[in-house]
């Protein structure tokens, strides 16, 4: 039967063109390759990574820089950096989440999914895109902290290990991304929901403040913060760290290693939410 | 030799928590040939369609496309069709060519042939010279030619329009009618979603009426034309202070009249030609002055009325099953 729609097809007008078989990776390729296309042609998506965490970068320096003093080289605004970066790279869960409900909503996922490609591949070229999105951010930041008075003090190793940590903390965020994006019906309540979180996470942490000076359970609660080990990590991975308080709980005092872990662990405990809640709204 | 199909639904069920937006949807699409998907909003045409597409599964029951069964080999369907959904998707940000690139290259085709066909596709939907702006831009009937144009780039012998013309103008509507025929005379297997009555009696060889997720008639346009029985008789006046007076003349020689003020019309089951010839002398011979008379033959509308007891524009508010699939 089937011998036989394939000849009738032939012995018509219609002729079909060799479908070669792509991978996943050049799949995903293609999809990136359509979200940069976008960049392009709409270059203020990119504000949330470059002119949004310069003018933080800038705010936070000019308007805390004089009252806080941090004994480092540089002072606050070389603390600062690493902090920014972190919540930069924390926030491009928001760019995968409201880049995957826009492609939900309008039917740019069903279209694809109506193709023989793997289904992964909608997801991965969205990371690949949102991986870039971010490291610009972080290319931006570095350059804006160089003219500001920022440097990193050790060594090459240590430097390209502090941007892997983050780069590798957006690969995690694009879990929850795709969490939220396809749990939420619209851009709009993607928006909502990741400022109603992020803010007050990326915040309450390190990040433009050390914890020192901090009651003590919100010390305990801003240490124990995933950001918190993160930026901690960077600073100490390009010098820009202060000397710890005697009490610093576990995290801080470990930075990297706790960095690895909860890399490890958002993307074990998201990835399998992230992936159900994607099928359960696109399956059905 | 057995008979080939293009498209086969066996019993298509599909549950949405406690709603049964399908039940028991059987039919075949004959290759070659155009099997129109009639039914008001939320009668469960998307779910079929996208049962039929590999994007939902089926409760129960299944669908073969090409051949290929939607649950076993759901990449061999994906090969053999392609799919233009309700809405028009294509990449907004994305020119006419990027679009067809993008979709080109996960199909796994070739950057040279990509090329070739885009330019044709462009001809053929009358976009060469929108190719290179960004889709933004187009109008909603060149979206939709543009969404088609897409769905065509690996050449599927199989294309599922979901309501293509839904939100058209009735220009734009024409001339995809136009474009839709063409594709069929090359030998595409076309199955389409519409609630236009006349869109189906347009295109479709047969015609598959759905009404809250159930078949409820199918055939030929012609098939349905007659199961709805006789044409009617229609009067017009041109005052609409004599529409009475012409309604109770018109009872005298028929058995029914219906009147609609608005429309300063009369309607009456018709007993053929020569009968209506008489009506309008006997009008001629009054004071009563008409705009029009003559024979309605029955549309699909009716039909639908007929088979449903609703009228299909009714039914829209009734559910959203689909539009929160």
């Amino acid at each position: 039967m089937n011998d036989q729609i394939g000849t009738t097809i032939r012995a018509g007008r219609i002729s079909s063109p060799d479908v070669r078989q792509t991978g996943l990776l050049g799949q995903s390729f293609a999809i990136a390759r359509r979200n940069f296309i976008h960049i392009k042609r709409m270059p203020e998506m990119l504000l949330d990574v470059t002119i949004q965490p310069v003018m933080f970068v800038l705010l936070f320096a000019f308007v805390f820089g004089s009252s806080i003093d941090i004994p480092i080289e540089g002072g606050y605004k070389a603390f600062l950096m690493a902090g920014i970066m972190a919540q930069t790279v924390a926030f491009s869960s928001f760019i995968v989440a409201v880049g995957l409900t826009a492609d939900l909503e309008k039917g740019i996922v069903d279209r694809m999914r109506s193709l023989p490609i793997n289904p992964a591949a909608v997801l991965v070229g969205r990371s690949f895109s949102s991986v870039a999105h971010s490291s610009i951010g972080l290319v931006v930041m570095s350059l804006t902290g160089l003219t500001i008075g920022w440097g990193i003090h050790t060594d090459v190793f240590r430097a390209a290990l502090g941007y892997l940590l983050l780069v590798g903390w957006a690969f995690a965020m694009i879990w929850v991304g795709i969490w939220v994006g396809s749990a939420m019906r619209s851009v709009e309540a993607v928006n909502g929901v990741m400022f109603a979180t992020m803010f007050p996470i990326t915040f309450l942490a390190n990040t433009f403040a050390p914890t020192d000076s901090m009651p003590d359970w919100l010390r305990t609660v801003a240490e124990w913060n995933p950001i918190s080990s993160l930026t901690q990590a960077v600073r100490v991975l390009w010098g820009n760290d202060m000397p710890l308080h005697a009490d610093a709980e576990l995290p801080l005092r470990y930075p990297v290693a706790f960095t690895i872990g909860w890399i490890i662990v958002i993307t074990a405990v998201v990835a399998p939410l992230a992936i159900r809640t994607f099928r359960r709204r696109t399956a059905d | 030799m057995t008979r080939t199909h293009a498209i086969e639904a066996e019993r298509l069920v599909k549950r949405f928590g406690d709603t049964l937006a399908v039940d028991d949807v059987s039919f075949v699409v004959p290759e070659g040939s155009v099997l129109g998907l009639l039914g008001p909003n939320g009668a469960g045409k998307t779910t079929t369609v996208r049962m039929m597409t590999t994007l939902t599964r089926p409760t129960s029951g299944t669908a073969r496309v090409a051949g290929h069964d939607v649950l076993t080999e759901p990449d061999a369907v994906r090969r053999s069709m392609g799919l233009t959904g309700q809405a028009a998707t294509v990449d907004e940000l994305l020119t006419g060519r990027e679009n067809l690139r993008l979709i080109g290259q996960l199909y796994g085709l070739d950057k040279s042939y990509i090329a070739r066909a885009s330019d044709d596709l462009l001809e053929r939907f009358s976009l060469t010279d929108a190719g290179d702006r960004t889709a933004k831009t187009y109008s909603g009937g060149m979206r939709r030619r543009l969404d088609l144009a897409v769905s065509l780039i690996a050449t599927p012998p199989v294309l599922f329009l979901d309501e293509p013309t839904t939100g058209l103008d009735p220009r734009s509507r024409v001339e995809l009618w136009e474009v839709l025929r063409e594709l069929v005379a090359d030998g595409t297997t076309l199955l389409l979603t519409t609630q236009y009555l006349e869109e189906a009696d347009q295109l479709a060889d047969n015609i598959v009426v759905i009404d809250r997720g159930t078949v409820i008639a199918e055939g030929t346009p012609l098939q349905l034309k007659d199961q709805s029985g006789a044409a009617s008789l229609v009067v017009t006046v041109s005052r609409a202070d004599d529409l009475e007076l012409a309604e109770q003349m018109l009872r005298d020689h028929v058995a029914e009249v219906h009147a609609d003020r608005g429309a300063r019309q009369l309607t009456a089951p018709a007993e053929g030609v020569a009968h209506m010839t008489r009506i309008a002398g006997i009008f001629a011979e009054s004071r009563i002055e008409l705009d029009d008379i003559g024979l309605k033959r029955p549309s699909l509308d009716d039909v639908f009325l007929h088979l449903t007891g609703h009228r299909a524009e009714d039914a829209a508010a009734d559910e959203q099953i689909e539009e929160a699939s």
